[in-house]
C-alpha cells in the first residue's frame, strides 16, 4: 500500500534579479518540475541530489508546509497542505538545520510538551521515550536546555521529538548534516532499528552517500527538479557501469598481465570484474613476487557525482 | 516506533478536553521559558520602577498645576494608580513584545510551526498566555507594591471593577498578542520588519496610554482613537476600568469594544496566516 504518491508535482517560486541599479526583472525558478513518486509502506527511500536539486522543497510539499505550484501529491491518504495538522499526527519531520524543540526548556521538557501536543496517551509516550532514550543514549542531557546541547545531541533529541507520536513516515531532511562521525554512527543505527522494524517509512534526503548505503535500498536521484534516477543502488551501479576492482601489488614489475591495467611501472595490476573476483585471484597464482591483493567495492560517491554531471550536462 | 497506527484525533465533540488540555501544557511552556531569564526580569522590573517614579511626578505636576487639582479628569490618586498599574501592566501585555516570529519566518525555522497538529496562532497565543502569567507575577507585582509603598494610591471602590479589571486585562493581552502576530507576519512579505516594529513601538506607546493618558486628548481625537482603532483597549481601557474613570456603563462599553476589537484582530490574524501559508517560501533551503 502506497503511504506517498506523487504525480508531476512541481513548485516554482519568483525570484527578482539586478538588472541595473533601477531594473529589477521577475524570474521564475523551477525547483521541483514534475516530480513522480510512490512510496509503499515500511520502505526506506534515499532521496539525493545535488545542492539545489529539489530535494528539501519536495519533503516541504510532503509534509505540507510548502504549497505546490502544480501536480498532485498524497501522503498517509492526506493532501498535505489542506489538510496539514491532520497528517501532521501521522509523519515526523526532521530538518537537520532547524529544530522542532523549545530553546529554552530541557529536552525532557520539549519531549513532553510534545506529548500534549500530538496528544500521545502517557504509557505510549513513557515506552517510546524509553525506547529512544535507551537507543540514542539521551539520559546524560535530558534536563539540559535544548540551547546549551551539542549538535550531536540535540539531533539526538530532534530525532526522539520526531517519533514520539509514532508516525507512520519519518521523513528526515539531511539528519547527519555537520555530525561528527561518532553522532553519524548513533544516528544511523538508530534510523536502521527504526527502519528494520517495517511499521515507520522512511524518506531521507543527505549529501552523505554513507547514510543511503547503510540505511536505504532504494534511490531517487533528483537534478534540476527532475528524478534521474529511480532504483537500487545496485542498479544505479549497473546504469553506470560501476565494476569492483581486484588491486595486485607486486614486488617484482611485469610489462603486462592478461587484460589488467598495470601502474606504478608494473608493480601494481588493477583489474575490473563483474561479479565474483575468485575468477581472477585464482589467475594470479603464476604471478612472481605477489605481496598483497585488494578487493575494492565500487565506491558510490563517484558513480552519483558522475550522474549529477551527466544530468547537469543534459539538462535544459 | 512501537506502534503502526498513529495518534489519531479523537472526534469533534470530544474534543474540547483534550484541546484544553494541549493548551493549557503550551501555556505552561511559555511560562516556564520566561522563568529561565531570571536576571532579564529582575532588570526588567526595576526599570519599569524607575520610570514609574518619573512618570508619577511628572503626572502629579501636571494635576498640581491645575485648577480643579485634576488632570484629565483623574484625581492625583487616581493618577498615582494609573502610573503604577500602567508600569506593571505594560510588561503584561507586552506592548513593545518581540520580534520571535518574524525572525523564524526569516531564518526559516517556521517550517517546524507549521509540522504540528495544533494551529500557528492557537500555539503562538498559548505560550504568549503563559508569558503573560509569569510577568503577572514577576513584572506587574513589584511595580503595583512601590506605588503602594511610596505613593497615597486610588483603591477601587465597587465590588466589580476588580472582576471588569481581570476581564479588560485579559482582553488587553489578547489584543495586544494579536497585533503583534499581525506586525510580526509582515516577515511572510518583507523579511526585514525593522521599519514597522518601529512604527509599531511608537505608536503603541502613544496611542495606547503609555506615555500620557489619552484622556487628555481633545474629545473628538479621543473617541476616535477609542473606536477606530485597538490602541486603547491594550492599557488605558484596563487603567480607566481600575480607577473608576467613568460611570460603570460606558466602562462596560469600553470592555465592549475591547472584545470587538479582540474579535477582529484574531480574524484577520487568522486570514493573514492562511494567505502567508499559501505563499510561504523557507528561507535558507
Amino acid at each position: 500500500m502506497s503511504v506517498i504518491e506523487a504525480r508531476g508535482l512541481r513548485k516554482e517560486f519568483t525570484v527578482r534579479v539586478k538588472r541595473s541599479r533601477l531594473r529589477r526583472e521577475k524570474r521564475v525558478v523551477r525547483a521541483v518540475d514534475g516530480v513522480d513518486l510512490t512510496v509503499e509502506r515500511g520502505e526506506m527511500l534515499g532521496y539525493i541530489g545535488p545542492n539545489g536539486a529539489g530535494k528539501s522543497t519536495t519533503l516541504k510539499m510532503m509534509t505540507g508546509v510548502l504549497m505546490p505550484s502544480g501536480g498532485e501529491v498524497r501522503v498517509c491518504g492526506y493532501t498535505p497542505v489542506p489538510q496539514r495538522t491532520k497528517l501532521a499526527r501521522r509523519i515526523g519531520v526532521v530538518f537537520g538545520q532547524r529544530s522542532q524543540l523549545w530553546w529554552d526548556l530541557p529536552l525532557r521538557d520539549s519531549f513532553d510538551l510534545l506529548r500534549h501536543i500530538f496528544r500521545v496517551p502517557a504509557d505510549d509516550h513513557a515506552s517510546r521515550l524509553r525506547r529512544c532514550r535507551s537507543l540514542l543514549d539521551l539520559d546524560e542531557f535530558l534536563e539540559i536546555p535544548v540551547r546549551q546541547l551539542s549538535l550531536g545531541q540535540r539531533m539526538r533529541g530532534e530525532l526522539t521529538a520526531a517519533l514520539l507520536h509514532g508516525p507512520e513516515v519519518l521523513f528526515l531532511d539531511e539528519p547527519t548534516i555537520g555530525l561528527d562521525v561518532v553522532s553519524k554512527q548513533a544516528v544511523r543505527s538508530f534510523l536502521t532499528e527504526v527502519g528494520e522494524r517495517g511499521d515507520t517509512t522512511l524518506v531521507l534526503t543527505t549529501h552523505d552517500l554513507a547514510d543511503i548505503e547503510r540505511l536505504c535500498k532504494r534511490l531517487v536521484v533528483i537534478d534540476h527538479g527532475r528524478v534521474v534516477h529511480d532504483g537500487t543502488i545496485d542498479a544505479l551501479h549497473a546504469r553506470y557501469g560501476s565494476r569492483r576492482r581486484v588491486v595486485v601489488d607486486l614486488d617484482e614489475p611485469v610489462a603486462s598481465f592478461g587484460d589488467a591495467t598495470v601502474e606504478a611501472d608494473g608493480r601494481r595490476l588493477v583489474f575490473e570484474v563483474d561479479g565474483s573476483a575468485a575468477a581472477v585471484v585464482a589467475r594470479l597464482g603464476g604471478l612472481p613476487g605477489l605481496r598483497d591483493i585488494a578487493i575494492l567495492e565500487p565506491d558510490i560517491e563517484d558513480v552519483v557525482a558522475r550522474l549529477y554531471k551527466t544530468a547537469t550536462e543534459d539538462a535544459p | 516506533m512501537g506502534s503502526v497506527n498513529a495518534t489519531t484525533p479523537p472526534s469533534a465533540h470530544r474534543n474540547i478536553v483534550p484541546a484544553f488540555r494541549t493548551f493549557a501544557a503550551i501555556t505552561g511552556s511559555g511560562f516556564r521559558r520566561y522563568s529561565t531569564y531570571r536576571q532579564a526580569t529582575v532588570a526588567g522590573a526595576f526599570t519599569n520602577t524607575v520610570f514609574g517614579f518619573l512618570r508619577t511626578y511628572v503626572l502629579l505636576a501636571v494635576a498640581a498645576g491645575t485648577a480643579t487639582g485634576l488632570a484629565g479628569g483623574y484625581s492625583q490618586k487616581q493618577l498615582v494608580t494609573f502610573v503604577w498599574t500602567g508600569q506593571g501592566l505594560l510588561a503584561v501585555v507586552a506592548l513593545w513584545g518581540s520580534t520571535e516570529l518574524a525572525d523564524r519566518i526569516r531564518t526559516g525555522d517556521v517550517a517546524s510551526d507549521l509540522l504540528r497538529p495544533v494551529h500557528p496562532i492557537t500555539m503562538y497565543l498559548a505560550a504568549d498566555v503563559g508569558r503573560a502569567g509569569h510577568a503577572v507575577l514577576t513584572r506587574f507585582v513589584p511595580p503595583v507594591l512601590t506605588g503602594l509603598l511610596f505613593f497615597d494610591v486610588y483603591l477601587p471602590r465597587q465590588w466589580f471593577t476588580a472582576p471588569l479589571f481581570v476581564l479588560s486585562t485579559g482582553l488587553a493581552v489578547l489584543l495586544c498578542f494579536a497585533c503583534r502576530f499581525l506586525v510580526n507576519s509582515v516577515a511572510y512579505w518583507l523579511t526585514d520588519i525593522r521599519g514597522p516594529m518601529i512604527a509599531w513601538m511608537i505608536g503603541s506607546g502613544v496611542l495606547g496610554g503609555l506615555f500620557f493618558p489619552l484622556r487628555f486628548l481633545p474629545e473628538p481625537l479621543m473617541v476616535a482613537l477609542w473606536v477606530a482603532t485597538p490602541f486603547p483597549g491594550m492599557l488605558q481601557t484596563p487603567l480607566d476600568v481600575l480607577v473608576e474613570r467613568d460611570a460603570p456603563a460606558l466602562r462596560g462599553g469600553l470592555v465592549a469594544l475591547q472584545v470587538m476589537w479582540a474579535g477582529l484582530l484574531l480574524t484577520a490574524c487568522v486570514m493573514v496566516q492562511r494567505r502567508a501559508e499559501r505563499r510561504l517560501v523557507i528561507q535558507g533551503g
